[in-house]
Order: structure tokens, then C-alpha cells, then sequence
């Protein structure tokens, strides 16, 4: 049986349909994830996509952690389930305080849609372990507020438990530490800036993106045969 | 009774406000060259029913910590009247 990735879909999300059709191309079997559902439907990892759950209303991501659906991605991230967070996705993640920090305003205010290059940092996470540390991918960002911030305790800690998943070689928004993509504790849970999705095929311009999404099937399909 | 209170957030010490540093700049190129610390917020106003001013506050406080502000990178002031 392929393996079930859930995409999660807010009112305002809009990359949805971009991250099944990449999930399905890899072999894995995806299938969206209503947000006023309160269940994760039994699937092997779950994503949430870009675009603007709930408008962004008040900040990025805020209304959306109030969302059924969240309690449940919430309780399989604890129980050891992979989740990636893609942009407005992983603004969402750390809303839901499943990852530290916040994504904040760009630093030069503006919008930024270009395909930026990035570094593998570790390969230790469910995103990356198909990939080498030091890898260079180049892959799509798209957003207003990928400026990520947190205090310095915060970021001591990230940077000695190996957490900072990927860098910006050429920091397109002000982030803290170059920082496009971390992950949690238990390293199941991870959140990145750039689109994947958007890099998927070499007719995008890139299919940098598809180590990610290898990495994170494999971590699903292990999941599957764990849970079995 | 009926409290209005008025939070306004900011952004923590520290935390990087692209929007004030922004208007910063721009504020000398129109003369004003005497301006600094310009930090952008914002202000949310809503009506409490509690059953004294205190208890108002600490309710409103409590809608800060939970949704209305992100306490990783905001600070807040609760006013009530």
C-alpha cells in the first residue's frame, strides 16, 4: 500500500493541490485533510501547505492553531507522527507552539517570490534524511513574513541540539541566523520557508525539492510499517 | 458591568520592527530629521462584561497571552476604562 501523507487545507490555504500532486508523483498516496475536522485520519504524515489559513487575520497562523484539525496534528506530532509545515504551514506550526519562534515581516517589507539557494544543516529530521548535509538545494520562496525570530535562549538552543534544518546561503528576509527551515525536539516536526513543492519537476525550473519529499515519504513509510 | 479595554502591542526589545525602521527612513525625507525609536504596533479595542475592573483586566490578559498577542515576539498593555 502507498504511503498516506495528509494535507491539511484551511479556509485561505492555497498550495494544497501543488503538494498532493508532488506527494503523488513520488509514489506516496495523498489526501487533503479538512481543517474542521478534528482527525488525521489514521495517514502516515501530515503537511500544511502554504497560503493564508484564515486570512492571516491578527498574525500569520494565529486562528488557524484554534482550528479542530490542529488538535489533532497536534496529538500525532507528540505521539512521534512526521509533520512538515511549508511556509504559511510552518508560520502555523510554531503559532501552535509545536515549534519555537515566530515568522515575522520580512526586514526590507518586501514580498519575495524567488527561487533562493539554500543549505542542508542536518540530516537528522524527517525532511532530510534522504539528503546530505551541506547540500545545496535551490527551491522557491513565496512569502511576506518568513522572517524568523525568537530569543536568544531559543536560538543558543536550536543551533546546540542541531535544529536549524536549513540555511539561507544569501538571507533573502532578515532572519535570525540565516534560518529557512528548523525542527523540533524530537526532530519529527519541521517547519521551512521555501516550497518544496515548487521544485519538483525540472520543468519548474528545479526538482531540488524532491530529496525533501523522498525524505519525508521514507520517514512516513517507516511510520507505517511501526504502527502496522 | 461594562469595561472597554484597550490593548496595545508592541514589538519586544530586541525584536527586529521592519515597518518602524522603514518609516524611519523615510521620515527625514521629508525634513523630519530629528526622529528616532519609531516602532510600529498596533492597537485592538473590544467591550468585557465583568464584574469589576480587575477581573476585566486579568481576562483580557488572558486573551493576550492565548491569541491576541505572540508573546515570542510582542509585548502588550492592557487599559481598561
Amino acid at each position: 500500500m502507498n504511503t498516506r501523507v495528509g494535507v491539511v487545507l484551511f479556509p485561505g490555504t492555497n498550495c494544497e493541490l501543488d503538494v498532493v500532486d508532488a506527494i503523488d508523483g513520488r509514489g506516496g498516496s495523498a489526501e487533503v485533510l479538512w481543517h474542521g475536522d478534528d482527525t488525521t485520519k489514521g495517514v502516515d504524515a501530515v503537511i500544511i501547505p502554504g497560503g493564508f489559513a484564515h486570512g492571516d487575520y491578527l498574525r500569520t497562523g494565529a486562528i488557524a492553531r484554534f482550528s479542530p484539525v490542529m488538535q489533532a496534528v497536534t496529538s500525532y506530532a507528540r505521539a512521534g507522527g512526521p509533520v512538515v509545515g511549508i511556509c504559511n504551514g510552518f508560520q502555523v506550526l510554531c503559532e501552535a507552539h509545536l515549534l519555537p519562534g515566530a515568522l515575522q515581516k520580512n526586514a526590507g517589507l518586501k514580498f519575495l517570490c524567488e527561487t533562493v539557494e539554500l543549505r542542508v544543516e542536518t540530516t537528522s529530521t524527517v525532511l532530510t534524511n534522504r539528503a546530505e548535509a551541506g547540500d545545496r538545494l535551490r527551491i522557491p520562496i513565496n512569502h511576506f513574513e518568513g522572517n524568523f525570530a525568537c530569543d536568544e535562549r531559543t536560538l543558543a538552543r536550536l543551533r546546540a541540539d542541531d535544529r536549524v534544518v536549513l540555511r539561507y546561503m544569501n538571507n533573502p528576509n532578515g532572519s535570525l541566523d540565516d534560518i529557512a527551515g528548523i525542527c523540533n525536539e524530537a526532530r519529527n516536526v519541521v517547519g521551512l520557508m521555501p516550497h518544496p513543492e515548487r521544485a519538483s519537476s525540472t520543468l519548474l525550473g528545479s526538482a531540488d525539492g524532491l530529496v525533501l519529499l523522498d525524505s519525508l515519504l521514507a520517514a512516513a513509510g517507516q511510520r507505517a510499517t511501526m504502527t502496522a | 458591568m461594562r469595561f472597554v479595554a484597550r490593548i496595545d502591542v508592541s514589538h519586544l526589545p530586541g525584536v527586529l520592527d521592519p515597518q518602524g525602521a522603514t518609516v524611519e527612513r523615510a521620515l527625514p525625507a521629508l525634513g523630519y530629521h530629528n526622529v528616532e525609536e519609531v516602532s510600529i504596533g498596533k492597537t485592538i479595542r473590544l467591550v468585557v462584561d465583568a464584574t469589576d475592573a480587575e477581573a476585566a483586566r486579568q481576562q483580557v490578559k488572558e486573551m493576550c497571552e492565548r491569541l491576541l498577542a505572540n508573546p515570542v515576539i510582542e509585548a502588550y498593555e492592557v487599559t481598561i476604562t
